[in-house]
């Protein structure tokens, strides 16, 4: 399989290696609901509970930290399989226990529809 | 109409610190490492104010504070506690205008929304929870003739409360209120983008309350609300925000055993029944007002009633007459009075509703009207508008299923009762939704058989002190605005006694 759900920017990946670096290994939780919802939550891995409700979307490779492993529940993944997630970031003032906030910035999600092709590989076509 | 001066400048009815510490003990101590963050409004993206930057040795420090208070506090006579907060009520109301400009200020919500929404219903939450802490009973229950169970209300002594941006100061009420009524030290954090309102209300009503009782950290999630949330020292944990920092919190009170109260957010369904054009009168008006409800506070609302589910033998006119309501909203500067929509709270919230709405695009729903951000031109032109939206789609859209938290409503047409039902409860969440009918059997039908903790009828977006309002399935745990907001801040304390003389005849 060579399709992927989840990608990240240029200036997002450059952030996640400055975080690694005072943090060590990350993780992302897609969150949903309310104030600060609908946002990726970047976490020192582990500092989360992923359990058997979520599903693990794919890996991030950025130069030089491990690979950040991307998380979503399983019943929000039931509304969003049909798309693919791009991990970007903007200024900004995120409310939660996201890793970035004191930055200044904040992690975002850009999305895209999957192509034919990407649905027919994930068995969705 | 009044445009009010933004706060600090000439005429402005009132003015904000040029920098704000922690707020512990009844003082304000700076905070440990010495650093501050800037506070924009979102009105034009200008800095007003600075924050102390809060981390664990802050935490630590409000937590000795309301342990310190707490113990008296708690035993302070039930009387006492609900004349300090009729008092702090009473100081709002004096100085209402000046906290509704100051909340505007820093939110960017309309001017009109706090000074007739917010801050009254603050002000009334205080006297509800005065009122319901009084006439709270405990209980007597008896086992047999000598034996007799007693019921006691015991607060859980210190609680953290992490409060969300959207209401600064009537979400933090909604939290303070029954917690200082039920006897409780609160530590308090409020949200990064929204920090500085609720200490220019301390200084108003600081004075009011024994030093300790209520303490604010100020910071960022990571750096403060971690080391409350995770506290061992905290009774129970209240907050407001969504799904992921919710079950992080549940995490660490897991650790530490302790309850949580989570409001996490919705995706509420907003149903016209056909009924509702059958003429076209004041009902019909008031329909049409319902559905432009989701551009109230900028859509930045939990219960946002972000789709409206209309039938289809009505469905092309009402949607023709709620597009010209919705173009009819006013969008302005948010001090001045007319304003009808207000700026989005910060930068990246401003950013992910446009992302939302670019994904609504892609997936093919059609945009009715709006769509786009706005530039209001001037200074403004350094704040974060959006149009009010209106998407036309079906509801396994990621529009219709994500709370988008901003001005847009995704509308879709549905055939009968089953199908207003099932498409109305094809959600994670279940915190708000309307029904608009003027058939009561249909208006009460639906309002059962929609999986959501509030259902307003023939209304929409009234929080009034007295009506339950919590979550359903993924949008939360436990039920504010309401007196049985005390159980989530007390203990039970059952005494059993026994008025017999006689042995059991056991040993």
């Amino acid at each position: 399989m060579t399709a992927e759900r989840v990608a990240v920017t240029q200036e997002a990946a450059d952030l996640l290696r400055s975080l690694a670096d005072t943090h060590g290994p990350l993780m992302f939780h897609q969150s949903g609901g309310c104030c600060d919802g609908s946002a990726p939550m970047c976490y020192p891995a582990g500092e989360f509970r992923t359990g058997g409700s979520d599903v693990h979307l794919g890996e991030l490779a950025v130069d030089g930290i491990d690979p950040v492993p991307v998380w979503m529940s399983e019943s929000q993944f039931e509304y969003w399989q049909h798309t693919h997630l791009t991990i970007d970031v903007v200024p900004g003032r995120g409310s939660g226990f996201s890793l970035e906030a004191p930055e200044g910035v904040r992690f975002l999600i850009r999305s895209r529809l999957l192509t034919d092709d990407e649905l027919r590989e994930f068995g969705l076509a | 109409m009044t445009k009010y001066a933004a706060p600090g400048t000439e005429g402005s009815v009132v003015s904000y610190e040029s920098r704000y510490d922690h707020y512990i003990g009844g003082e304000y101590v700076p905070p440990a490492k010495g650093q501050y963050f800037e506070n924009p409004t979102p009105i034009t993206g200008q800095t007003f104010t600075e924050l102390a930057r809060g981390t664990a040795d802050d935490v630590e420090k409000a937590l000795d504070a309301a342990h310190g208070a707490a113990p008296a506090w708690g035993k302070t006579p039930v009387a006492e506690r609900a004349t300090i907060l009729n008092k702090i009520a009473d100081r709002i109301e004096q100085n209402l205008e000046a906290i509704a400009v100051a909340e505007s200020w820093e939110n960017g919500k309309a001017v009109r929304e706090t000074l007739n929404a917010d801050i009254p219903l603050a002000i009334d939450h205080f006297r509800y929870f005065a009122g319901a802490i009084r006439a709270q009973e405990g209980g007597v229950s008896e086992i047999d003739g000598d034996t007799i169970a007693y019921h006691f209300h015991e607060p859980l002594g210190v609680v953290g409360q992490i409060i969300p941006w959207n209401f600064p100061i009537l979400m933090a009420t909604w939290k303070l209120a029954p917690a200082l009524a039920a006897g409780n030290a609160v530590v308090l954090k409020p949200a990064e983008q929204t920090p500085a309102s609720i200490h220019l209300l301390m200084s108003l009503i600081g004075d009011l309350l024994p030093p300790g009782v209520v303490n604010i950290v100020n910071g960022f999630g990571v750096e403060a609300g971690k080391p409350l949330a995770s506290n061992r020292r905290i009774s129970k944990i209240a907050f407001t925000g969504e799904t992921t920092t919710g079950r992080l919190i549940m995490q660490y009170a897991s650790e530490n055993l302790i309850p949580v109260t989570l409001e996490l957010g919705g995706k509420s369904p907003n149903i016209f029944f056909e009924d509702v054009a059958a003429a076209d009168d004041a009902f019909y008006d008031k329909a049409l007002e319902g559905f432009t409800m989701f551009a109230l506070n900028q859509g930045e609302v939990c219960t946002c009633p972000s789709r409206a589910l209309v039938q289809a033998g009505i469905y092309d006119r009402f949607l023709a007459d709620a597009t010209e309501r919705t173009k009819a909203v006013q969008q302005g500067h948010p001090l001045d009075t007319d304003t009808m929509i207000g700026a989005q709270a910060s930068n990246d919230q401003y950013e992910k509703i446009l992302s939302y709405i670019d994904i609504g695009k892609q997936e093919g729903a059609r945009v009715v009207t709006g769509g786009e951000p706005a530039d209001l031109g001037g200074e403004l032109s350094g704040g974060y508008y959006v149009q009010p939206t209106i998407f036309e789609g079906h509801n396994k859209m990621r529009i219709f299923q994500e709370e988008i938290f901003g001005p847009v409503v995704s509308v879709a047409k549905f055939d009968d009762y089953d199908d207003a039902m099932k498409t109305a409860n094809d959600t994670l969440y279940g915190l708000g939704a309307g029904v608009w009918s003027r058939n009561g059997n249909t208006a009460y039908r639906a309002g059962r058989d929609i999986q959501a903790g509030r259902v307003w009828v023939n209304n929409y977006h009234a929080y009034p002190a007295h009506a339950a309002f919590g979550g359903y399935k993924q949008s939360g745990i436990g039920r504010e605005n309401h007196s049985m907001m005390l159980d989530h801040y007390q203990q039970t304390k059952n005494l059993l006694v026994n008025y017999s003389e006689n042995k059991l005849g056991f040993f």
